[in-house]
């Protein structure tokens, strides 16, 4: 079912593609330098504008293809995505190996623009294509006792170079609560800018939770559990301390290792200004609700 | 093996040394030169403090290679070292002024995140270490100190390049290889210090001339 949230920012909003596209053609050009300076963007006063798809893909966290930003851009060419099947399992009534094909059958794909705010104090603004994982989960049903759900990325290291050296215990492993999961800002992702999802984004099919910290939306799922039980995630499996279960977007509880109270948005040039960080990202009329009298400084 | 470190040592002597502060002072503007035309990613800032703190800290270590190449293999670069050293803090000083300046931006973070954030604790404390060091490195310094106690300050070099590797340590996500290989090469070159000159560290500054350094 489409429709059920309505987004700050709108399809207007998106650069137009030949627009980005001549700023590219602008950059290569030379004249770059002055109109670059001229118009830093993150400082151009409450515009929230997208940004490009260059940016948006050139600029990633993907461990399994490197931890440098531009290794998944420069590695995750080579990950096979078709065919693409994810495995549904633990406390649903219909579980089961559903082909992509038939997750995405019946699914409305609609465009969802969103802030993305990483852990690491950086930001973007990504319009999004794709559908409430609410649907898939209501089209594989939710046993009663189910509490949360336990998704898992892909993880296959001859196209994964980056998974030879254990950053991380792979695979990836995150977990949403399931009131989290059902929620209409939660989506499946299958796309950016109405073309299919780039490798490096998290092919063929990824998570985006906009009022938590990137790490949570995870990437290129192959795996997903309904469980009664809180289930391991990756980042707090190995740093407690760091990365909270919840991880929701909060400038006022500090990462232990840097301030979380403002971020820079991507895209702004060498001086780019600091912006402030929006409790849950700015989506907390949404979603502020789901953790009435929880103390979020205790669940971070 | 023996003639062909002499042939390099011989070219080695006949090389000016201005050329490397001339490149070294010139790369900075180089970078900044790709950051302001898209050649350093959408993420321009950090991938300048990145590179600085990285070329910073790998030349720290090339000044600290310098001995055990000349006891080891005989390869004289010590002519250069100096060179090396004073590029490498210039580096680590554009650095700390681009994370100032560019990055944080914001005077109140800055004092609490050195403060409070243990890594740049670390970083900040490997570069107030390298202050003395980049003052005292000319000529003059040396006659005025006299060589024992110039040596003797300059094994702070030690202290402060453990520090800028444990700083790169910290500051990454989960274990990560690139900066435990830094680090790891720094233990290395200072465990060689020892084993070869063990008593290097207990006599004092007043003690005759070693070839440490």
């Amino acid at each position: 079912m489409a429709g059920r949230f309505k987004s700050d920012l709108k399809w207007s909003d998106v650069t137009p593609e030949a627009a980005f596209l001549d700023r590219r053609a602008l950059l290569a050009g030379g004249a770059a330098m002055a109109a670059g300076l001229a118009l830093p963007r993150g400082a151009r006063a409450g515009a929230l504008e997208p940004n490009t798809l260059e940016e948006i893909t050139s600029y990633n966290n993907y461990y399994e293809f490197g931890t440098g930003k531009t290794d998944p851009k420069a590695y995750a060419g080579g990950l096979t995505t078709k065919p693409w099947s994810i495995e549904v399992g633990g406390m649903v009534e219909k579980p089961g190996n559903y082909d992509l094909a038939d997750i995405l059958k019946g699914k409305s794909i609609e465009e969802r623009i969103y802030r993305l705010r990483c852990v690491e104090a950086w930001s973007m603004v990504v319009p999004w294509n794709g559908f409430e994982l609410k649907d898939l989960l209501d089209q594989v049903g939710v046993q009663p006792g189910a509490k949360y759900v336990a998704f898992e990325t892909l993880y296959r290291p001859e196209e994964m170079p980056g998974t030879r050296y254990p950053v991380v215990p792979w695979p990836y492993r995150e977990g949403l609560r399931l009131d989290e999961a059902m929620h209409p800002l939660t989506i499946l992702a299958t796309g950016i800018y109405g073309k299919p999802m780039p490798n490096q984004n998290g092919a063929p099919i990824r998570l985006v939770v906009p009022w938590k910290y990137g790490f949570k939306s995870i990437k290129s799922i192959v795996k997903i559990t309904l469980t009664d039980k809180q289930p391991p995630t990756s980042w707090n499996t190995i740093q407690a301390r760091e990365y909270g279960f919840y991880s929701n977007v909060n400038p006022n509880v500090d990462h232990p290792r840097w301030s979380q109270a403002t971020e820079r948005r991507i895209g702004g040039g060498l001086f780019s200004p600091r912006i402030e960080t929006q409790m849950f990202n700015g989506y907390g009329d949404e979603v502020a609700g789901l953790y009435a009298g929880m103390d979020l400084k205790k669940y971070y | 093996m023996e003639n062909m470190v002499q042939t390099i040592n011989g070219a080695l002597r006949r090389l000016p040394t201005w050329p490397v502060y001339v490149i070294g002072l010139l790369v900075p503007f180089w970078f900044l030169w790709l950051g302001m035309t898209g050649g350093l990613g959408v993420e321009p800032i950090k991938e300048l403090e990145h590179r600085l703190g990285e070329l910073g800290l790998q030349l720290l270590i090339a000044t600290l290679c310098v001995t055990p190449l000349r006891r080891f293999l005989g390869l004289n670069l010590l002519r250069f070292r100096r060179a090396l050293g004073l590029i490498g803090f210039y580096y680590i000083a554009l650095h700390l002024l681009v994370w100032l300046v560019l990055d944080v931006q914001i005077l109140s973070q800055i004092w609490a995140d050195i403060l409070k954030r243990p890594y740049i604790t670390i970083g900040m404390l490997a570069f107030l270490l390298l202050v003395p060091l980049a003052l005292t490195s000319n000529n003059w310094s040396l006659r005025r100190l006299g060589a024992a106690s110039w040596r003797r300050l300059h094994q702070l070099s030690y202290l402060a390049a453990v520090l800028g590797a444990v700083h790169f340590v910290m500051l990454v996500k989960g274990w990560q290889l690139e900066p435990l290989v830094y680090l790891g090469g720094v233990l290395a070159l200072l465990v060689m210090r020892l084993r070869t000159t063990p008593r290097n560290w207990f006599v004092s500054a007043r003690a005759p001339a070693r070839r440490s350094g």
